[in-house]
């Protein structure tokens, strides 16, 4: 098999429903054999790459690739894709086998040659009798060809859902949260047969997931998305260890993410305590997320490390203890396999290889508005005070608006604001929570707050008049950041 | 268990209220069939002997064989044409955006809330207008019958296939197109089988609208001497109605009650076949 083959490539494409984009500019490629997982939280789009891929909905712009040839503008059932469905989605009215052989009695295959014209023909009766046979032995449900489907349960439903795509030989096969109505031990079986089917076909997999466990123990490689966008394309090694920002850390496994600013390479300062670290290129003083594990954390009593404090709750977690330790007004989550007791004062080590260091998303929150009067300014859709010292600032000019993390008020109710936003991502940095706020213009900010929100909840946004910057915009250097790239 | 007075006047008059409902719905149905094996001349006359003949005479009174004959082949052609309209209309009103969905949804239901009479006026008005100011080559007759009963109980279809249609697993019509199959073949092979049970209950209930239907016939069947069951009770009740109704009526109320219990049968026996087969 050749691994360098791209089976499958995403150029450039973008979804839309209505003006509401869900994906956006996504650029990716599958090599033939892989089993890659689209990874992240519900309503990033991942579903819809997926649904893109199968032909069930035609992208707004850009284009798809199967072996290289361009099948944006194909419907689904003229494509080498075949789909598993979350729920099931097997033919009420149709017993097992002929679910199963429902593909298979549509399909044409070359038969002869004939004035160098092939001539097409439908399955035998047998060869589909076979065909469903050897699909229902693979799924282990050989006797049950003829029970109705509505008798079966969900995990051997889903298996005939397997078999019926699996049937088809399809160059592709997409697994839409195949196992997401299983409970869990079913499920955690259904990934091991899932994986072993890969392995003994050959088939290139293309799984959708929320459960980062769940993408880590199957895939050769794992596609982070949030927001629809591409975060992070690695092997599951590559993501735990190496996360690349700190949506990334946060989602994949138990972390600390604490903000910190790189001295130079490899030396980082965080909670006041400069430490070795392995990481480097970045600009001297750059501000930087830090994210260590709490399995990578040493804790003893009186032993050696850089951090004391004291531990404030612990729980058994079956192999660990997993436990909170407040050190220096940040709480680090601590595993480990011995139990420290509630009050202990103990120390925290971390050494240079558990240090991972990230580039932050965003430093400051950058705007493009206009000035209404001297003292307000017009941005994101709503008209907020600003300290206009120098009154160099006029009435109509275009400026740009620099938004500290700080200089955000987070208000319960939406009509308490100027103006109103849903809260997208919540990001625990030990001694605060880092928000991510989208208003309904689609605008975010990233809002530092003491208070934990929840994510979907609406609130109301004010800006605190002598934190924010407001700049004209003529000065070139001033490009808007907005971008995730952007730092 | 020794029960309180107060709960055992409760217990009578819960009783009472039954029977009196029962008696209410069932009476006169009881009485009708009953009375059609008497050759009394009207129901309350003395019952006199069992006979059949009531029977005999129905199958020869040509008026009320011809009435049926009517009856039967406006409702058959209507309820299949309303039967088909409806569902392809439920489908494309499924498969529309959110408002033009709602609008198409209401409207097609409004001819259900409209009182018979106005419709019925409808029908007639637009025939004369075809036929004395178009000069059309059209009149009243039993296709337009037809085309009336259709038009009436096409809601009705669509009232019943509608949350059938919500109901399926909108994966499924998406998983067929995924292994091959094209558009037309996908409605055909995995949507109407589905649709199935919806489509027979729709029918059913357009049928029986249409046997029932005595405004739009009688309006709209004037000058075309064409009667139906109803139109044929109804004119004869002012005259003298003939005993043979009785049997007729009968006939229609054993041929929907065999329906009805046929069609449990199936009903559970399907239930049994895909829930019990587990061995």
């Amino acid at each position: 098999m050749d691994t360098e083959e791209k089976i499958i490539e995403l150029i450039g494409v973008e979804k839309s429903f209505g003006d509401k984009p869900v994906v956006k500019n996504l650029s990716l490629y599958i090599r033939k054999g892989e089993f890659v997982t689209l990874l992240g939280p519900s309503g990033c789009g991942k579903t819809t790459v997926l649904r893109m891929i199968a032909g069930f909905e035609t992208p707004t712009k850009g284009r798809i690739l199967i072996g290289g040839e361009d099948i944006t503008a194909i419907p689904p059932y003229r494509r080498p894709v075949n789909t598993v469905f979350q729920k099931y989605a097997l033919f009420p009215h149709l017993n097992v086998f002929n679910n199963i052989a429902f593909g298979l009695k549509l399909k044409k295959i070359p038969a002869s040659e004939k004035n160098g014209k092939t001539i097409y023909r439908h399955f035998t009766k047998e060869e589909i009798a076979e065909k469903v046979n050897r699909a229902l032995k693979m799924v282990d449900l050989e006797d049950y060809g003829y029970r109705n489907v509505n008798s079966l349960s969900g995990g051997q439903q889903q298996r005939i859902a397997i078999a019926r795509a699996l049937v088809c030989e399809p160059k592709v096969l997409l697994l839409d949260e195949p196992l997401g109505a299983l409970d869990l031990k079913m499920r955690k079986e259904m990934q091991i047969e899932l994986k072993r089917m890969h392995r003994e076909l050959g088939i290139t997999f293309i799984y959708v997931t929320h459960d980062q466990e769940e993408a880590l123990t199957m895939s050769d490689t794992v596609v982070v998305i949030n927001d629809g966008q591409i975060q992070q394309i690695d092997t599951p090694k590559e993501i735990y260890d190496e996360p690349k920002n700190a949506f990334v850390a946060n989602f994949i496994g138990e972390s600390n993410i604490l903000s910190g600013t790189m001295l130079k390479d490899r030396l980082v300062k965080f909670l006041g305590v400069s430490l070795p670290c392995m990481d480097g290129g970045f600009h001297k003083n750059e501000q930087v997320d830090i994210v260590i594990r709490p399995e990578d954390i040493a804790i003893s009593v009186g032993g050696e490390g850089q951090f004391k404090g004291e531990v404030i709750s612990s729980v058994f977690k079956g192999t660990y203890y997993e436990m909170i330790v407040l050190a220096d007004s940040y709480e680090f989550t601590v595993q480990n396999t011995s139990n420290f007791n509630l009050g202990t004062k103990v120390v925290l080590g971390v050494s240079p290889s558990s240090i991972h260091i990230m580039r932050k998303i965003r430093t400051i929150n950058s705007f493009v508005g206009e000035v209404e009067d001297e003292e307000t300014v017009w941005l994101c859709g709503g008209s907020f005070k600003f300290n206009n010292a120098d009154e160099t600032l006029e009435k109509g000019d275009e400026v740009i608006v620099k938004v500290p993390f700080d200089a955000v008020e987070i208000l319960d109710d939406e009509n308490d604001g100027v103006i109103g936003a849903k809260v997208k991502q919540s990001v625990y940095k030990g001694t605060y929570y880092q928000v991510q706020l989208r208003t309904d213009r689609g605008e975010d900010f990233l809002v530092d707050t003491p208070y934990e929100w929840n994510i979907n909840d609406r609130v109301g946004i004010n800006l605190i008049p002598e934190k924010i910057i407001v700049e004209k915009i003529d000065d070139a250097e001033n490009e808007p950041i907005t971008d995730s790239e952007a730092d | 268990m020794n029960k309180k007075p107060s709960s055992i006047v409760a217990l009578i008059v819960k009783w009472l209220v039954l029977i009196i409902v029962l008696a209410a719905i069932y009476l006169p149905l009881i009485m009708i069939v009953a009375y059609s094996f008497s050759p009394a001349r009207s129901i309350g006359d003395e019952f006199g002997t069992f006979t059949l003949s009531l029977y005999g005479k129905l199958f020869e009174n040509e008026k009320l064989l011809s009435a049926t004959r009517n009856t039967l082949v406006i409702g058959i052609i209507s309820a299949t044409l309303a039967t088909l309209l409806g569902t392809t209309a439920s489908i494309g009103i499924h498969y529309m955006r959110k408002k033009s969905r709602a609008i198409i949804d209401a409207s097609s239901q409004i001819t259900i809330v409209n009182a018979e009479i106005v419709t019925a006026m409808g029908f007639f008005l637009l025939m004369l207008f075809l036929r004395d100011t178009l000069l059309l080559p059209v009149n009243f007759s039993i296709t337009w019958l037809i085309i009336a009963h259709t038009v009436i109980t096409t809601p009705y279809v669509i009232l019943t296939v509608s949350p059938r249609l919500k109901q399926l697993n909108p994966n499924t019509l998406e998983a067929s197109l995924d292994l091959g199959a094209g558009p037309m073949r996908s409605l055909f092979t995995v949507m109407l089988p589905q649709l199935a049970g919806a489509m027979v209950s729709g029918f059913a209930l357009a049928f029986t609208l249409s046997l029932d239907d005595f405004v739009i016939t009688n309006i709209n069947s004037i000058g075309a001497d064409i009667e139906t069951i109803s139109t044929f009770v109804y004119s004869g009740i002012r005259k003298k109605l003939p005993s043979e109704i009785r049997a007729l009526s009968t006939l229609i109320f054993a041929v929907v009650l065999i329906s009805l219990i046929v069609y449990n049968i199936i009903k559970n026996k399907n239930a049994k076949n895909s829930k019990g087969d587990k061995k």
